[in-house]
């Protein structure tokens, strides 16, 4: 992989390089963005019981618990 | 100069090519999408540990893939590995440079990196043979600050620079594999793709870009910021971006959209976001600002969680 030496470049260089990538991105295949967000919401939807900071989590499972007094057996 | 001038215009007439396209295939907005959607009622939240030792400001931090253990760095001059379920600091490296502003935990939890203004990304060694954790690699060759370090295996580390670049590395020989060019201001955040094939990096251009890490190339190109973007992050899915910026907004960028689907801003707001992280499912979106408050977002919303601390002792 060659590696750029950024310094190097001239204005134009940079210019050139800009102009390259608008080409690379203009061909880009889109999404509608009903479809993205129709599957955002359903990611979301199947996960946010297990998210703690929406949910909360019971003092029992929180691995951040108080720690109790000793026990001894 | 004819020639500059020429690439200008041919640069703007795909510019704005780029933005028609986006429209054309934008028939809905996330708002409305979720206009069914209940808010997330209040969140309350407990302060459960607070981690003390550092000696001056704490510029990064970042979590272990076990989520037990952290990495923190300050200005003090100290990388301090936690244990945030004991509070016990298990490593206490000392820095050559104190000047740092960034660190990174390693997935496999034997490295972590760290970096800022001496424009070298150091890899430390936690699982060295004495139990000493000394200096494996500085990798060197930024002309500017390092912004954030990212590593994608104990053999390879992405970072970000005020140079305007970002660099993937090979740790072993030291050497860059690839330089990521583009930006035209300093990158300040970068994010690795949950499948460690893309990274995203926000710069002072006001721009984000998704780079494909084994091509090389930049993909795609996101604006809309009309500052600085200073934090950046993937929504868990990896399929959109969120980042934040100095113009005190978050966006999220939809990938396949190939734009923004929402932004995350209230007209009471008016100073910069430094960080960023969605919660588990991508519901919430906290976000550190300026004027040192945190905002929690609905992310389908675009409306502030309230939340509560629930005082303990």
């Amino acid at each position: 992989m060659p590696v750029i030496n950024v310094d190097e470049l001239t204005d134009k260089d940079k210019a050139v390089m800009e102009l390259n990538q608008r080409k690379l991105e203009v061909k880009l295949e889109r999404w509608l963005t009903s479809k993205c967000c129709e599957e955002m919401k359903d990611y979301i939807q199947e996960r946010v019981e297990e998210d703690t900071l929406v949910k909360g989590i019971s003092e029992e499972k929180n691995p951040f618990k108080e720690k109790g007094g000793c026990i001894i057996c | 100069m004819g020639e500059m001038e020429q690439l200008r215009k041919e640069a703007e007439s795909l510019k704005d090519q780029i933005t028609a396209a986006r429209k054309a295939v934008q028939d809905t907005t996330l708002q409305e999408a979720a206009a069914g959607i209940t808010v997330v009622g209040r969140v309350q939240l407990k302060t459960r540990k607070t981690l003390r030792g550092h000696l001056a400001k704490i510029y990064a931090m970042h979590w272990a893939v076990d989520a037990n253990l952290c990495v923190s760095a300050s200005q003090d001059g100290k990388l301090i590995v936690w244990d945030t379920i004991t509070t016990n600091k298990v490593n206490a490296i000392p820095l050559k440079s104190s000047w740092v502003m960034t660190c990174a935990y390693a997935p496999s939890g034997n490295l972590v990196a760290c970096g800022g203004l001496d424009n070298m990304c150091s890899i430390y060694n936690l699982k060295g043979k004495d139990g000493n954790v000394k200096v494996m690699r500085e990798l060197a060759a930024h002309t500017g600050y390092l912004s954030c370090c990212r590593f994608l295996s104990d053999s390879e580390i992405i970072t970000s620079s005020g140079d305007c670049t970002c660099v993937l590395w090979d740790i072993e020989t030291g050497t860059q594999k690839t330089v990521f060019a583009g930006h035209q201001g300093d990158c300040m955040s970068l994010a690795v793709s949950p499948d460690f094939k893309f990274f995203i990096s926000g710069a002072c251009d006001f721009t984000a870009k998704l780079w494909d890490i084994r091509e090389g190339v930049c993909r795609q190109t996101f604006g809309g910021h009309e500052s600085d973007i200073n934090a950046i992050g993937f929504f868990p899915n990896g399929n959109a971006v969120i980042t934040g910026s100095d113009d005190a907004t978050c966006k999220l960028y939809d990938l396949r959209a190939d734009q923004e689907l929402i932004t995350y801003q209230d007209s009471s707001i008016m100073c910069g976001v430094t960080s960023l992280a969605p919660s588990l499912s991508g519901r919430l979106i906290l976000a550190g600002y300026d004027d040192f408050n945190v905002n929690i977002w609905d992310s389908l919303k675009s409306e502030r969680v309230c939340w509560q601390v629930m005082t303990t002792e």
